[in-house]
């Protein structure tokens, strides 16, 4: 029977804790051993998450250095446990962090990893989701065990399972490596982009970074709407990254996505694309986004989303 | 100081991409030279006009790569390594990162840098596992980056904000898009960039056996996604905004 390992961050408003919820709830639908690992401050008091979740045994390291290290003393301390335990498989979250431990640990192991996968098929295969989600890849692993694979935020719904995890402690390896010495966050306003049910997203279309306001007060109108970008316009500097939504941003799933002035590039996309309803609006009528659209208009953004505001006004009485 | 800049070509992403035989479509359309690459190569000339030393850009691809390599001497590294082999199409994260790194051990550095990950094939996992293998740190996601005596400073992006982070050299960095303003290449640097010297190198100059060269993914099969169901379009005659708000009514968020 296969031993399936679930990597996980402690920290529960991070994607790293957030996606191994979700991982470990598809793995323990694939008929196996599930157990969990999770370094960094809280590692023990997550485990009870993770075995709520579906992990029977969570390896928890609780030192501030799996943390403060880029990848190296995790990477150190998982190989440590892989050689011990010989998982067949480990599923990580795609977040910073696990990217730069599963990378590290792969030259360890001499093990495949695959990135970006959006499902997992057993042991030794997933799927990934290319061109913007409109081709579906069915990949087999070769090679030694265990295989490790990266897989994006919300591709499967976190559900309890209601199960409690064994914990076992983990000591801190040493390791050499790059060390964060001191951590910044940059507070944002509003509900978070992840746990909004209404998005209203900006792109190059809407020409200027002071028209990003049209789109802050149309969301000031609607509850739990939060407003995101594309990565253009963050490159650009024209909003924080916080904002940024696709590949190397947030994976966002609301009720309702409205896209304005974004022309809809792979990048974006993927981040996007799996929202209960999109709304497009756009200049160009041949812009991909409109394929993903259940409402598309077509049309200059900055005289369409003042009058939106109006007509949302106007339907809340 | 040396400094090596990863380097991809890759089919230019304003046109949408094609498959071939399960991989992505390299030859017939337009190449370009990884956009995201070149705030590497950017990073690297800034950091030797400052430090002194060399940059050397290496790229794992087809024969045609040599353009993003040319590119990348155009706009004034120094030299070029491309590991061109029939054998490596098809290559996974892991056996790249095996290729480039016994290369970059060949080559000699202080620090290698490269973008945080293609545009093409977005794996992001190259340089991680690269630093591994090279036996040293890794400074990831730097949305600024700075070298003091001997030790690199990086702000490197976070969900929440970003992290200070300090790390000895040599290293392996990655820079995310919009760390600098990548220049434009001059007419001078681009007459200058076809005698500059690429080192064209094969799997056997490496070192690495056929096992370690040889790929663990292999493609089941390719099929479409799902499609949604089709949606509406409409052009904007006035009435567009009124379409939307009825829409948000509908979908009772308003």
């Amino acid at each position: 029977m296969a031993k399936i390992w679930v990597y996980g961050d402690p920290a529960q408003d991070s994607t790293g804790f957030k996606t191994a919820l979700e991982i470990l709830t598809k793995a323990r639908s694939l008929g196996g051993d599930v157990e969990a690992v999770v370094f960094g401050p809280g590692a023990t008091e997550a485990a009870k998450a993770f075995g709520e979740h579906g992990a029977t045994k969570v390896f928890a390291g609780d030192d501030a250095a799996f943390a403060d290290t880029i990848g190296t003393v995790a990477a150190t301390a998982l190989h440590q446990l892989v050689q011990e335990h010989q998982p067949n498989i480990i599923l990580f979250p795609m977040s910073y962090d696990a990217r730069d431990v599963a990378s590290r640990l792969s030259a360890k192991t001499g093990s495949t990893l695959m990135s970006n996968a959006t499902d997992v098929t057993g042991a030794d295969g997933a799927k990934t989701a290319i061109f913007g989600g409109a081709q579906i890849v069915d990949v087999k692993f070769e090679g030694p065990d265990p295989k490790l694979v990266l897989i994006r935020p919300k591709s499967f719904d976190a559900e309890p399972s209601g199960g409690s995890a064994e914990v076992v402690n983990v000591s801190v390896p040493a390791a050499e490596g790059a060390k964060v010495v001191e951590r910044h966050e940059q507070a944002a306003s509003g509900p978070k982009l992840e746990d909004a049910s209404v998005i209203v997203s900006g792109g190059r279309g809407l020409q200027d970074p002071s028209n990003f306001k049209l789109l802050e007060d149309l969301a000031a109108l609607i509850p739990g709407a939060a407003v995101g970008a594309t990565r253009a316009v963050v490159d650009a500097g024209w909003v924080p990254y916080a904002m940024q939504i696709g590949q190397t941003g947030k994976t966002v799933k609301p009720k309702v996505y409205i896209a304005v002035g974004i022309s809809g590039a792979t990048q974006h996309i993927v981040g996007m694309k799996s929202s209960d309803r999109i709304i497009a609006i756009n200049k160009d009528a041949e812009a991909p986004i409109f394929q993903l659209a259940d409402l598309g208009i077509v049309g200059d953004a900055l005289k369409v989303v003042p009058k939106l505001t109006e007509e949302v006004k106007a339907r809340k009485g | 100081m040396n400094v090596l800049v990863l380097v991809k070509q890759i089919p230019d992403p304003n046109n949408p991409y094609q498959l071939a035989n399960n991989r992505l479509k390299r030859d017939g359309g337009q190449n370009v030279l990884d956009p995201g690459d070149e705030f590497g190569v950017e990073a690297a000339l800034q950091l030797t006009e400052a430090n002194g030393g060399e940059v050397t850009v290496i790229s794992m691809g087809p024969e045609s790569a040599m353009e993003a390599i040319r590119r990348a001497l155009s706009m004034g590294a120094h030299k070029g390594v491309l590991i061109s082999d029939d054998s490596l199409q098809g290559a996974d994260a892991l056996v790249t990162a095996r290729v480039l790194a016994a290369a970059i051990k060949k080559t000699g550095f202080d620090l290698v840098i490269a973008g945080v990950e293609s545009t093409d094939g977005s794996t992001g996992t190259v340089p991680g596992t690269i630093a591994e293998l090279l036996g040293v740190p890794l400074a990831s996601f730097a949305k600024h980056l700075e070298i003091k005596d001997t030790t690199l400073h990086i702000q490197r992006q976070t969900e929440k904000g970003f992290d200070d982070v300090e790390s000895p050299l040599p290293a392996v960095l990655t820079v995310t898009a919009g760390v600098n303003e990548p220049r434009y290449p001059t007419f001078k640097g681009i007459m200058q960039a076809k005698s500059k010297p690429v080192e064209q190198l094969k799997v056997g100059d490496l070192g690495l056996s056929a096992e370690e060269a040889t790929s663990t993914q292999t493609v089941n099969e390719v099929t479409p996604a799902p499609a949604r169901g089709a949606g509406e379009k409409f052009e904007d005659d006035g009435t567009g905004a009124a379409k939307v708000a009825d829409f948000l009514k509908e979908a009772k968020v308003i």
